[in-house]
């Protein structure tokens, strides 16, 4: 057992704060938030040149070759920095979803240019009625010649203005909740018959909602085994809650310490607040949440690797109840001590609030995976 | 014991409901409904009703334009205004300033300030904490000297709600550095359009500005409108957080939000059923609801000991504590039930006449902020952990 970084996972992750540290100030983060694409492409580039949005594909299509782990060490750092650029739709979503499912030809079509930053990948899998079920798929995909024909609804699809490709989840076969059935298609953004409706998100992001009217595709549209995708949504579902995690603790990372400061320098009564016990015992609790939060993370992250599926399910659904449970605790606590403060646009503080409160509804929420969990 | 109120009550109640659902614009009971934004406008044209009707201030003595109810009354009309979706009538004049005016003020101040609140012509704010005195409020550094007749004031306020929509703020303001700080503080009635006065708003988590910054440059008031005696403000503004504090558990509106909780988790789908038939979901529901009837019941319980003459202290701290737990959790429950829909960002669509098609359902919108927005009443009207210091420190003697 080891939880240390190889040599090269430690000179990314120095890479990454770096450029989180000299980056992401909450002034450059606001600037960003208030452009047309509510993030930098430039940043984008940037990152396509240090190999990070590479870093988990294999070297055959130009990655770096990494896995879960480097992963988890960039959305930490990107947590720490409330990094908006598409990194979880396009790389961790889309980029996962096409090397565990596309074929030889989709790879080489896609992954170069995607570690490249030269084309970007949304996902959608939400329905307005699936809430967090990725099997309740209603979006219906049905033969025409070799090809399909798509329509439906895809909600909440995040960065989806942006991405060349969005990939959706549509019912080639089956009841609208069954598992078996489902398949997975790659559309062109501008494809005829896709419309979008795009806006922006409580925490700073981009989403769209997509209707989909007689989207015709080819056969080289389908990624992954027709009728059997929902395999594919399981695994990129763990492999999202894995980045999540290690996001949600870079988030509560910066909360944990900023409150710390907040209360040894604020003084009330002739004293920092700090020194009154009932804040000692609320810090010390955070601390602790911070830390199951992070035990979590790696286990999530690890556990991606496991042979035994039932291990994997597990700590996966565990993982996810775990950092919805300690984001919960602090980032209100966080607002609380920080008083009026800790409501303002103004400080760090209600950001990441806003930022936590959104990945706990992220590939479903901590009473969706408790609920999975207990019946597992 | 007897949990139901007697004939006469129910009759006042039949009353208070009539009038609520024959007075209440329609638009704005359904901007209340649908957790659209209240300007200022809707506010005042509701409050004109109220005035008209010589309800605006039931709380009142008779003789300064109060309605003469009796305590359990006035909790039944609140509760009648809640359950026909009334907006909250701003508190500043009616429920704050007022009652230490007419406890402390000189008749002057009472003949001019008490008619323009209860007829809904002035609008006041409050001005109490600064960035240096928040929980430990009597630290404030606000100061006021005396030139003349007038006292001239230089200083910052902050956190002032509604301090755009005022005419008037009341204000705590050192007149003295001398001796313990709670006996250097008065109690001042400022005009707002004084010259000196500037209001910065304050950009908050959920996309509101509803709160500002109200900084004080030699601003000029006369001495005439100093309340009770100079140096014993601190004394007014108790008095007027225990007359807050009173008011606080405000169970009813509590009570329409879980009415909505139930309606949307009624329409949101989960699992292949409606949310509402989720049963962990069913259990949160029944969780808050029973923590809302507890508070419910404690609030009456220490109503009718006041109502029959029984001294109630500072157990009413718990009403603020619990009241505010609840609504948090309610506004979390309420986003919850959105799932995936908790996401988009849509401050248009809590605004009149947006008649866009709703992204997810038409009351997703105002969730999210509104979890967000609830996260302040726990920090303000003396924070959450203030008022634990007091139970433990005047009902538990610790």
């Amino acid at each position: 057992m080891d939880f240390s970084l190889s040599e090269e996972q430690q000179l990314l992750k120095d890479s990454v704060d770096r450029f989180v540290r000299e980056e992401y100030s909450l002034d450059q983060r606001r600037n960003l938030v208030a452009t047309d694409e509510g993030f930098s492409r430039e940043n984008w580039s940037k990152m396509a040149e240090l190999g990070w949005l590479g870093v988990a594909v294999p070297e055959a299509y130009g990655g770096i070759g990494g896995g879960a782990v480097e992963i988890m060490v960039m959305m930490e750092a990107f947590g720490e920095g409330l990094v908006v650029e598409p990194y979880m739709a396009s790389i961790v979503l889309g980029g996962g979803l096409i090397a565990e499912g596309g074929d030889e030809a989709q790879k080489q079509a896609i992954l170069p240019s995607l570690a490249e930053g030269k084309i970007m990948l949304a996902f959608g899998y939400a329905e307005r009625q699936s809430r967090y079920d990725l099997f309740d798929v209603e979006t219906k995909a049905e033969k025409d010649g070799a090809g399909y024909v798509l329509n439906g609804h895809k909600g909440v699809v995040f960065h989806a203005a942006v991405a060349d490709k969005i990939i959706v989840s549509a019912r080639t076969a089956g009841g609208s909740r069954d598992t078996n059935g489902i398949t997975l298609f790659i559309l062109d953004n501008n494809c005829t018959g896709l419309s979008r409706r795009d806006y922006p998100t409580v925490d700073g992001l981009r989403a769209s909602e997509l209707t989909l009217e007689n989207v015709k595709v080819g056969s080289d549209a389908i990624l992954g085994d027709v009728d059997r995708g929902f395999a594919l949504l399981d695994t990129i579902s763990q492999q999202g809650i894995a980045a999540l995690a290690a996001e949600s603790v870079g988030c509560m990372t910066v909360l944990l310490n900023t409150t710390n400061e907040y209360v040894k320098t604020r003084k009330q009564f002739g004293q920092p607040i700090g020194k009154f016990q009932v804040i000692q015992h609320r810090m010390a609790d955070m601390f602790i949440a911070c830390e199951e939060a992070r035990s979590m993370s790696y286990l999530a992250t690890l556990r991606l690797e496991d042979p035994d599926a039932g291990e994997r399910a597990r700590a996966s659904a565990a993982a996810k109840v775990q950092i919805g449970k300690s984001l919960v605790y602090v980032s209100q606590q966080a607002v609380q001590l920080h008083g009026g403060m800790g409501m303002t646009d103004e400080l760090n503080v209600g950001h990441y609030f806003k930022r936590l409160t959104m990945i706990d509804t992220m590939l479903g929420d901590q009473d969706y995976h408790l609920k999975r969990y207990a019946e597992m | 014991m007897d949990l139901n109120f007697s004939a006469d009550y129910r009759v006042f109640q039949e009353k208070a409901r009539t009038f609520v659902s024959d007075n209440l614009p329609p638009d704005i009971r359904d901007k209340v409904r649908r957790g659209l934004n209240i300007q200022k406008d809707d506010l005042h044209r509701w409050q004109d009703v109220l005035a008209g009707q010589g309800w605006l201030a039931p709380a009142w003595p008779v003789e300064h334009g109060g309605t003469g109810w009796s305590l359990v009354e006035r909790h039944i009309f609140q509760e009648e205004l809640a359950r026909g979706g009334a907006p909250q009538t701003s508190p500043f004049g009616v429920s704050m300033v007022g009652p230490v005016i007419y406890t402390f003020g000189d008749d002057t101040q009472k003949q001019h300030y008490l008619p323009r609140i209860a007829n809904n012509i002035d609008w006041w704010c409050q001005g109490y904490s600064e960035p240096g005195a928040g929980s430990d409020l009597a630290s404030l550094q606000t100061k006021a000297e005396r030139d003349g007749e007038v006292y001239v004031i230089n200083g910052q306020k902050t956190w002032t709600s509604y301090a755009n929509y005022a005419d008037m703020i009341f204000c705590l303001v050192r007149t003295s550095t001398k001796g313990k700080i709670q006996e250097g503080i008065s109690f001042l009635l400022i005009d707002m359009k004084s010259p000196g006065i500037e209001i910065h708003p304050i950009r908050t988590v959920d996309g509101g500005a509803e709160v500002n910054s109200v900084f004080f440059t030699d601003v000029r008031v006369p001495v005439a409108n100093l309340v009770g005696e100079e140096n014993k403000g601190w004394t007014y503004a108790k008095f007027l957080l225990g007359h807050e504090r009173g008011t606080v558990a405000n169970s009813a509106a509590s009570k329409q939000q879980v009415v909505k909780l139930k309606e949307i988790a009624g329409a949101e789908r989960s699992g292949g059923r409606f949310l509402i038939d989720d049963p962990d979901f069913k259990r949160d529901i029944a969780e808050v609801e029973i923590a809302l009837t507890a508070l419910e019941y404690t609030d009456l319980r220490y109503l009718m000991a006041s109502a029959k003459g029984q001294p109630v202290g500072a157990e009413v701290s718990m009403l603020k504590i619990r009241a505010t737990e609840i609504q948090q959790r309610i506004s979390e429950l309420l986003m919850k039930a959105l799932g995936y829909y908790a996401n988009p960002y849509v401050p248009e669509a809590l605004e009149e006449g947006w008649n866009e098609d709703p992204i997810g359902s038409d009351y997703a919108a105002a969730l999210a902020p509104q979890y967000f927005n609830k996260r302040k009443t726990s920090i303000y009207g003396g924070s959450n952990e203030i008022q634990r210091n007091i139970l433990a420190k005047m009902v538990l003697g610790l």
